[in-house]
Parts: structure tokens; sequence; C-alpha cells
């Protein structure tokens, strides 16, 4: 995995914007790697691919903006058209997804700030702070990293139903508030991105430790909050197993919703693909805006979050 | 951003992680304070993940040894390992065993070696490679959910658009969902479609992060590409192969959402005769269908216990080719 400190090293995909500037230095390819020029093999294979990972979304477009009835005909059609709008009403109807969508938004907002900000706390404290059992604390952070979902929802389940939390929202946000994989990467970054001297500096003019956080660790680690942030983000928003089970189609997430828009009794596949379309459209926006920024932070992190 | 001084596979399999280098030695008062500030700043971390991840973890196998119904949750009957003993004599169990691993090695090897070979073609001088790598993510930040929507759609019997594009070439039309080795072929698509362009990276920042004098040392040895990439390239990446196997056998054993909604109704039964119910697939069905938390709970123990296996079969074949190499 790459391994540069930010900033060193020219960057070759530089992310724009501040977000993920300083993350986004990266180990250089020139020397670092091999770099023969690409042929046309290589440009018509990554073509291909291209199409191949675009192509399920295109189609969402063309099938949600088709009637069933043109839908079956023969040969398919292969352009959007005009139904689009009657289908985003007919999938409005038949599911709350304008309901899921503020919620999704609200869930996974309060999820990043959350997780950003305590995995940085966290983070930080591993990186820098001396205290005893760190070592294992630290090792038990990671082994969470192995544990699946499915061995805490049963509990889970239980809790908050006795709390009367069924349907709502904080019984999605709180279980993901944290991150085990947010409190390494914040970790990885601060050890050698904050520089000790830094911190004795801010002690030596008295600042307390909280304070020495606030202006001197979170400066210095704006821009791996921003990268964890982004993917948290996604990852919240994209996140099915626990909100499938403690969220109904009456107060549902986006993947609720879209996991209800197929159990009607005359599943129509154009108003499906119209509501997943709904479903999808925010994510790939930000997408197509911070997909720079969200494929640097993949490669710098490198973990599955 | 430093990841691979402590490459994540080996942090993830191998555990030990050795605190950085500790600041320069403070007068005993200030360790002192330090000491407490430590505990504060990691204290929020582990109070929420005590009371929602440690402790449901736990609690989960002491419910796995109850029969416990969800309609009555604090009132379950203390039966031992019965439970487990049902699990073992259930054909529903192994059935999605069996699935879970078919579909899983469907899943996962195909899609990490086309990874590898992706993430070798980006790693050429070219160009458009912004737009490359950004247009391999985006199945990535596309959800479980939407995905399998329209898959469940292309891969449709009567009108879905793999089968009109069969048909055009003149083979015959295929019932995807209704065939055990079609559906969870099929399965097996979306999960690759979503991941591999995500693994094509992780492997690509891998690569780049080789030493150029190991190709230098390689080409003046006569070494051509192919042989550059099999003796440089690929052990240089061993550690993040291992990473991306071991990850991406967490996911498969936990695959869920593709197979509950590819009939498209949500039906936690796999189709009809259970051909592509996967294990956890199976838990959802005992505990939220069945209202049998408990086996529920027992399933998912299976399932930990299967992950555990594979991380520590890695393990062990990581230290024994470490060793071989020496």
């Amino acid at each position: 995995m790459t391994i540069t400190l930010p900033g060193t090293g020219t960057t070759e995909v530089r992310p724009v914007g501040r977000a993920a500037d300083g993350a986004g230095g990266r180990a250089r390819k020139g020397r670092g790697g091999k770099s023969g020029k690409a042929g046309p093999v290589t440009y018509t294979v990554l073509t291909l691919t291209a199409l191949v990972s675009i192509f399920p979304l295109y189609w969402t477009v063309v099938a949600g903006s088709h009637t069933n009835a043109e839908l079956a005909a023969s040969p398919p059609p292969f352009l959007p058209n005009a139904s689009l709008f009657d289908n985003f009403a007919a999938a409005l109807d038949q599911a709350p997804i304008g309901k899921a969508i503020l919620n999704s938004v609200l869930v996974s907002g309060a999820i990043t700030v959350g997780t950003v900000l305590f995995c940085t706390l966290a983070g930080f404290a591993f990186a820098k702070l001396q205290f005893r059992g760190r070592g294992l604390l630290l090792a038990l952070v990671v082994g969470t990293m192995m544990v699946p979902t499915q061995l805490s929802v049963i509990p889970l389940f239980m809790m908050i139903a006795d709390l009367q939390w069924v349907n709502q929202l904080q019984a999605v946000i709180l279980p993901t508030l944290v991150s085990a994989f947010g409190v390494f990467f914040m970790r990885q970054y601060l050890i050698s991105a904050l520089p000790n001297e830094l911190l004795e500096a801010g002690r030596v003019d008295g600042a307390s430790t909280f304070r020495i956080f606030w202006s001197i660790v979170v400066p210095v680690a704006r821009p791996a909050m921003a990268v964890l942030a982004m993917l948290t983000f996604l990852t919240a928003w994209n996140e099915f197993f626990w909100p499938i089970i403690a969220l109904t189609t009456a107060n549902p997430t986006v993947q609720v919703a879209l996991a209800g828009l197929g159990s009607g009794y005359v599943p129509q596949q154009s108003v499906i693909m119209a509501g997943t379309l709904l479903g999808t459209l925010p994510v790939l926006v930000v997408f197509t805006i911070l997909g720079k920024q969200i494929v640097g932070g993949i490669m710098q992190g490198a973990v599955k979050g | 951003m430093t990841i691979a001084s402590q490459s994540p596979a080996e942090a993830l399999v191998a555990a030990p992680l050795r605190p950085a280098a500790p600041p320069p030695p403070p007068r005993r008062r200030r360790r002192l304070s330090q000491n407490r500030w430590g505990y504060a700043y990691v204290a929020p971390f582990f109070l929420v993940f005590g009371a929602f991840s440690l402790y449901p973890f736990l609690y989960t196998a002491w419910v796995s040894l109850h029969r416990t119904s969800l309609s009555d949750i604090d009132g379950g009957t203390f039966v031992g390992l019965e439970n487990y003993r049902n699990l073992l004599q259930s054909e529903f169990f192994w059935n999605a065993a069996r699935n879970t691993l078919t579909i899983g090695v469907l899943a996962t090897v195909p899609q990490l070696c086309m990874a590898l070979g992706l993430a070798h073609l980006l790693n050429y001088k070219l160009r458009g490679r912004t737009f490359f790598r950004t247009v391999m993510l985006m199945p990535y930040a596309t959800s479980i959910a939407a995905a399998t929507l329209v898959f469940a759609q292309l891969f449709g019997r009567d009108y879905g658009l793999i089968n009109t594009a069969l048909e055009a070439v003149g083979l015959e039309r295929i019932d995807w969902e209704s065939g055990t080795w079609s559906s969870q072929f099929a399965i097996a698509v979306i999960v690759t479609w979503r991941w591999t362009g995500y693994n094509a990276l992780i492997y690509l920042a891998a690569m780049q992060s080789i030493p150029g004098e190991l190709y230098e040392a390689a080409e003046i040895d006569g070494a051509s590409r192919w042989k550059q990439f099999l003796h440089v390239t690929i052990p240089s990446l061993r550690p993040t192969i291992v990473f991306t196997i071991v990850v991406s056998t967490i996911g498969a054993v936990q695959l869920f959402g593709e197979p509950l909604l590819f009939a498209g109704n949500g039906t936690t039964s796999g189709g009809s005769s259970g051909q592509y119910q996967t294990l956890g697939l199976l838990m959802y069905q005992q505990g939220w269908s069945n209202f049998h938390i408990g086996q529920a709970a027992t399933t998912a123990w299976a399932m930990f216990m299967i992950i555990l296996l594979v991380v520590g079969l890695n393990a062990v074949v990581g230290r024994l080719r470490a060793r071989a190499d020496r």
C-alpha cells in the first residue's frame, strides 16, 4: 500500500479542492512502479470495463423511463424516453422514497459527524498519547473488523425493542456511530502527519490537552477527516442489513424503501427502476463531484470499510 | 498516509500492533497526565463500541443457548447446545453453507483475478486515467439494493436484456432465477460488478509503491514483461492480495442483500428450493420469518467460526510461504 507522507511525492491524481488535498499525496508512479505506455489493447480492455461499470446504471435510466409494455418490446429500447416522470410519480406513490431520502441524509449525516469526531479522538490517542493498555486496546479495535454484523444484530434488536426504538432513526444511527476502520485510518495518518515537536510546543505554551486537540491536532488531521467523512457517508448511505431489521417501510432509509419496492402485488419493472434511480441519484451526484477524492481516499486507506 | 508500514493484512491477520515510536521520555508527572487523557480520548469510541458491538457480540452466544422467540425475546428457555445440534442436523444449514461456499468462490476468485489484471493496466502511462479510475469505482458507490434490483431486471426470464441478447446470438434463453447454478452465477456477477473496481484500486495503490529498482534489476536480467509481472509484481503484492482475500471472504460469508432481493420481492427462502439461500439469509429467515431468535444466533456464531477458520488458514498459509521464501 502506498506509503507517502502527505505532501511529499508529486501527486498524479491530485484531488482538486481543499478537501482531500493533503491526504492526496501519494506515491508517484514514475519509478515507483512499472510504467510503460499503454497500448491499444490496454485502452480497449479499460474502455470495455468502463462500459460494463456504467451500463447497469445507464439501464436504470432507460428502463425507468419507459412503460412496461415498451420494455417488453423486441428489440428492447436503448435510449431514455419520456415516461421517466410518470414512473417517478408512480414509484413515489408506491414507496415513501422522498421521506426515505430525507431520512438517509439525516442518518448518514449523523453517522458521518459522529464517526469522524470519535475516530479522530481515538486515533489521536492511539497515535500520540501514552497510556497503559494502549497496544491491547488497539488490537481489540483492529480485531473487531473481523466480526460480522450478523453476530450483533440479535441482541441489538432485542435492545431497540426494549427501548421502543423499532422504526426510529436513532436505532440505525447509534450502533454505527463509530468505526474500527476509522480509528485505524486516523491513527495511521496522525502518526506520520503530526510532528511530536508540535505537540511539545503546545505543551510548553501551557495549552491543555483538550486545547491541543482542537488547535493543533484537528487542523493537521483535516485532510484525513475529509476522506474518512466521504467514505463513511457512502457506506452509511448504502448500509443494508441492520436498517432492514430495525426499520420498516413506514419510516425507511433509502435502502429499506428500495427493498420494499419490488414487493407490490404486480411488480412493475419500470416503476422499480425509476425508484431505484431516485434512491441512487443523490450518491451518484455526490460521486460525480467528489469521485476523484473518493478514489484517492480508497487508495490511501485501502481497507474495506 | 501510512497503512503499509504495518500492512493492513498483517494488522488484520497477525494482529499484534506495536504502538508507534513513543514520544521522547517525558517526566513522570507529564506521563501521568497523558495517561489520563489517553483514556478520555478513546472513551467515546469504546463506550459506543462496548454497548453496540462487544456486548451484543457476547450476548449472541448466550442467546444461542436458548429457545427464544421473537415475540417474547426476554423470556427464553435455556436449552444448552440443542440449537447447535439442530443446526448441524438441519439440511437447510448445509444447503445454505454449500451455497455460500459456491457463490463465494464464484464471486471472489474471478473478481480478484480481474482486479489484478485491471490494476496492472491502470498502472501504465494512460490518458484519461482519472476517468477510468472514477468510472470503475461507480459500482462500489451503488448500493446493494439498487445494484440487485437492476441486475434482477437484466437477468429477468421473459424481458431481461441478457436473455434477449442470448437469443439474438442464437442461444437459448435461461431461467436464471430458478436454476441452481444460473442463479448463483447471476448473484456472483452482482458481487463481482460491485467490487472489482474497488479491489483494482487497492492493487493499483500497492503496485505504485513497488520500488522501481526491482523492475530495473529484472530488466537487466532480461526478464520479459510477463516475467516481471510474475516475479516482481505478484510477490510484492502478496500482503495486499492476502488482505483482499481475507476481506472478500468475510464479505462472502455474510452475503445477504443480493440473494434477498434477487427475486425482486424480498423472500427469505432464497428461491423456491433454496437454490441461492446463503447463511446470512438463513439467519434472517430463522430470526425474522420463523421468529426463532435462538436458532438465528446459533447460525450467526457458525458464520463467525467459518470466518475465523478462513482467516486462520490464511495466516498459516502466509506464514508457511514466508518461511519457504526465506
